[in-house]
């Protein structure tokens, strides 16, 4: 072996060929297959995309690092699953690009947080937690009721969300803008517009409590309320695997 | 050091500037009023900033032709005290953030200043910050000295080392501003991805040059490891941060992957920014500066192969075990549970060869704490890879995911590991670039070495224990069938390690800060030393250094 190697380090070009070969086998084997195999990631056929405000939220979220204290992903263990409900499946996070499944719980997992409290218990958790949760070790973001939601670029976002294969229709992109105002003041006229491309299902309010302004407030609670809630795929497939 | 510039280099490198300075002004104009706006107006600065020193040096004449027979080690000296310095910060924001779980008012209303922005400047600033320049700059003084070669050129050094800074600063600066792909450890957006892509090709490109002229005929071990640090960590970062920007003038963009695909490919990635990034580097750092400073070789030239090949292919098979339980289908988290336990083979033999070439030297492992921050380190290195591949057991990750066992796993490794074998190979370099037969203080050494070991003892028990009681606290149950403890309840049984641990960081922050304060002190009593001796010129290093072979 150790003549065989000589003549290896001997070369350099030899070495770093050999490096990137043996580099690569590993991540080829692990993750091209999740792109092909078919039942990696379950039907779901009633699964919705986020509307542009939720997903003007999402970006708030990823923006303030919440991914850093709270998982969104439900192990197949007995104790997750009594505690936060339903174990995630792969098809409820199809959508997130990226993923915010998180590596670390200094908070409680989320991804079944959507209609778990009122919008107003969210806004007055989230402008001081200690307030709310005396306990609690969570920031205060009292900057999002004082900051105006930023809208125009939204029609941006949904194509290229499209461009990564997210299925955003050419009226959902040209529309993004409005169909966040509509959503969160629901007696304007451009609140028609949102159910009509996203689902009656969909929530239309003012999330912060507050009809007259769009505030960073009112997509985060937006997109906290819809958490889990994208499809029932999960509710609907029998919990199997617990413990696997 | 610009004077020893040659004048087409420094033409060169003023034209860089004055391309980087266009590409900051048309950033600035796209993004006006925006966080990538911002990062225009920094790149400029930057570029003005290199380029005042350059311009008033601008017309030396040209360097003295005897310094092309000797070493090029100025970026490396420069590399040195940026990477104290990045130490410095990152962990003070480290002491920070812990100390935000402790007391979560210890900061002001402002965005920039929240736990979640602070974190990922945090693990980007020690990371990337304080061990990438480390990286770098003892790469260049190790490559050097195995190949018996010089540099290929003085340019591209700086531009790797001065180009990596200020990605480290955009990252930085970035997260404060809300500027992050929260992909964990690679956090940055699209802009500063690409700028780290051609930073990187041109390390490459001066490994693989100065390799090229070398004039021994083998390449030593420890390049193999720098290598395959620089290679592979291109190539996790290519694929990892595949993403569409919304326009060219903002800086937001959403990745390629989502959902399963995009946790696999992130942890990955993630699983070997650690592999290659914190351990193959450091390793390369190892291989040098402990057989160097303990008088003795490497002991076993067949053990640094298997421990070589076999963390080089093992490793990237391991990052499903970030996955367990998880919507990632269960194939993957088994392949990945099995290699990360084989890999405990090659790491212990790392570990192992290390800690064997110091038999016959532990009089000075005694004496020279220097050596004993080496072989401290490798102890941690062992104890943190035995802890890895134990955490990969589907079983044990079960109760571990999700808590602070893994911040103490990160932290045995990352405090006991990467930044003792770091500070450890500085205090061995410090002197042999500044031409002085010794540190400014022995006894400052000293005392980081008790700061830096007792802190980490300190964070790293505590975790254990919060990280352990956690788990088991969200797993009870109580007779009647029933979760035991709330969420709430196991928050609160934190508390005490939460502070525990920010005391230990403290502590190990301020070893790194008496550090810093000593490799400082000895650069300026070399400089005053070298004034008064008045013989100006540096003493060749040809010959002086003998270079150190792998032998069995
Ligand atoms: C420092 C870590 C930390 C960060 C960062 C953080 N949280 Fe929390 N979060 C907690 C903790 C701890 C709790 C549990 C105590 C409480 O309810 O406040 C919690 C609770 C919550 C809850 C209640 C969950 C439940 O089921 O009861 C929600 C919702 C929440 N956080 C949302 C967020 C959002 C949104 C962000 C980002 C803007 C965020 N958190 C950032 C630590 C954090
Ligand atoms: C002064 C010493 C340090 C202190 C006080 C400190 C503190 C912390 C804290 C509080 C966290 C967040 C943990 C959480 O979210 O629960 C953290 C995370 C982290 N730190 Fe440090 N740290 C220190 C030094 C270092 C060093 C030197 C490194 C690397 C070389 C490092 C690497 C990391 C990493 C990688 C994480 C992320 C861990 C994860 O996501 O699981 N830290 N640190
Ligand atoms: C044989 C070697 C190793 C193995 C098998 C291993 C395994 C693991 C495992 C199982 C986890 C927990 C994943 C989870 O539950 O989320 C983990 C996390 C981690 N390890 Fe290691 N480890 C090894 C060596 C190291 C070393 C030497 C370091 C150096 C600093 C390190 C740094 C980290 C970091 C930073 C994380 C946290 C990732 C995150 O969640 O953000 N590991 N490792």
């Amino acid at each position: 072996m150790s003549e065989f190697h000589r003549k290896i380090e001997r070369n350099t070009i030899r070495f770093v060929l050999a490096i990137i070969f043996v580099a690569s086998i590993g991540g080829i084997v692990e993750i091209a297959p999740l792109f092909t195999i078919k039942n990696t990631v379950e039907a779901a056929p009633d699964m919705r995309v986020y509307t542009p405000l939720e997903l003007a939220g999402r970006n708030i979220y990823m923006r303030e690092g919440c991914y850093a204290c709270h998982s969104q992903m439900i192990r197949t263990l007995r104790d997750e699953v009594e505690r936060y409900g339903p174990y995630s499946l792969a098809v409820e996070s199809q959508y997130d690009h990226p993923m915010l499944w998180g590596s670390k719980r200094t908070g409680p997992d989320i991804a079944r947080l959507g209609e778990k409290y009122s919008d107003a218990w969210h806004v007055a958790h989230l402008y001081n937690p200690r307030d709310v949760v005396p306990e609690s070790v969570m920031p205060a973001y009292r900057w999002l009721l004082r900051n105006e939601l930023k809208i125009d670029d939204l029609p941006g976002h949904l194509r290229a969300m499209r461009d990564v294969g997210v299925p955003y229709t050419d009226a959902m992109i040209e529309n993004a803008a409005k169909d966040a105002f509509g959503q969160a003041t629901p007696e304007s006229d451009a609140a028609a517009g949102v159910t009509e491309r996203y689902g009656a299902a969909t929530h239309m309010r003012a999330f912060d409590g507050n009809a007259g302004r769009l505030t960073e407030m009112d997509a985060l609670v937006a997109y906290l309320q819809i958490l889990g809630k994208l499809t029932d795929a999960a509710q609907k497939t029998e919990q199997t695997k617990i413990g696997e | 050091m610009i004077a020893r510039l040659t004048v087409a280099e420094r033409q060169s490198a003023l034209l860089i500037l004055i391309v980087m300075s266009f590409l900051g002004l048309a950033m600035a104009v796209a993004g006006r009023g925006t966080p990538f706006g911002l990062h225009g107006f920094l790149v400029i600065a930057a570029s003005i900033g290199v380029g005042i020193p350059l311009l008033r040096k601008f017309y030396a004449p040209e360097p003295n032709p005897a310094q092309f027979e000797q070493y090029y080690d100025d970026p490396t000296k420069v590399g040195i005290v940026l990477a104290m310095l990045w130490a410095i910060a990152g962990m003070f924001v480290g002491v920070w953030v812990a100390a935000l779980l402790a007391w979560p008012d210890l900061t002001i209303d402002a965005a920039w200043a929240s736990f979640g922005r602070l974190r990922p400047i945090h693990t980007s600033g020690v990371i990337f910050g304080f061990g990438g320049n480390a990286l770098i700059a003892t790469s260049f003084h190790v490559l050097q000295r195995t190949s018996r070669a010089r540099l290929p050129d003085q340019l591209s050094p700086w531009f790797v080392l001065l180009g990596y800074n200020l990605f480290c600063i955009v990252a930085a600066t970035g997260y404060m501003m809300g500027v992050t792909q929260s992909k964990e450890y690679a956090e940055p957006e699209w802009y500063a991805d690409i700028w780290l892509v051609i930073v990187w090709v041109v390390y490459f490109l001066i490994y693989i040059r100065t390799l090229a002229r070398r004039k021994e005929p083998h390449i030593y071990v420890a390049n193999w490891y720098y290598m395959a640090f620089i290679l592979v960590v291109a190539i996790l970062h290519i694929v990892n941060n595949l993403a569409v920007p919304v326009s060219f003038g903002g800086f937001k963009s959403y990745s390629a992957f989502s959902g399963v695909q995009d946790a696999m490919t992130q942890w990955w990635y993630g699983h070997n920014a650690v592999a290659f990034f914190l351990t193959a580097g450091f390793l390369g750092m190892l291989y040098y500066y402990l057989p160097k400073r303990a008088g003795r070789p490497i002991f076993s030239y067949r053990l640094s192969i298997i421990s070589f090949w076999g963390i080089t292919f093992m490793y990237m098979w391991a990052g499903s075990h970030h996955l367990h339980y998880t919507a990632l289908p269960q194939w993957v988290q088994t392949l990945g549970m099995t290699f990360s336990i084989v890999l405990l083979v090659p790491s212990w033999a790392s570990a192992g060869n290390a800690l064997a070439t110091l038999n016959g030297a532990w009089h000075k492992v005694r004496d020279d704490a220097t050596l004993r921050f080496m072989m401290v380190a490798a102890v941690f290195y062992g104890i943190s890879t035995f802890e890895g591949s134990f955490m990969a057991i589907r079983a044990v990750n079960s109760l571990s995911h999700y808590t602070d066992w893994t911040v103490g796993h990160v932290h045995a490794g990352a405090l006991g590991w990467v930044a003792m074998i770091t500070f450890g190979s500085i205090y061995a370099l410090v002197p042999w670039m500044w031409k002085r037969e010794t540190m400014y203080s022995a006894r400052l050494i000293e005392v980081h070495f008790w700061l830096a070991l007792v802190g980490t003892v300190v964070y790293v028990f505590a975790m254990w224990n919060s990280g352990i009681i956690q788990g088991l606290m969200w797993r009870t149950y109580t007779d009647s069938g029933t979760l035991a403890y709330s969420f709430i309840d196991s928050l609160v049984a934190m508390h005490p390690y939460y502070i525990a641990r920010a005391f230990g960081g403290l502590l190990f922050l301020l070893g790194a800060i008496v550090g810093t304060y000593n490799v400082l002190m000895t650069i300026r009593v070399a400089k005053r030393e070298r004034a008064q001796s008045d013989g100006g010129t540096d003493v060749p290093s040809y010959g002086r250094d003998p270079v150190l072979q792998a032998g069995e």
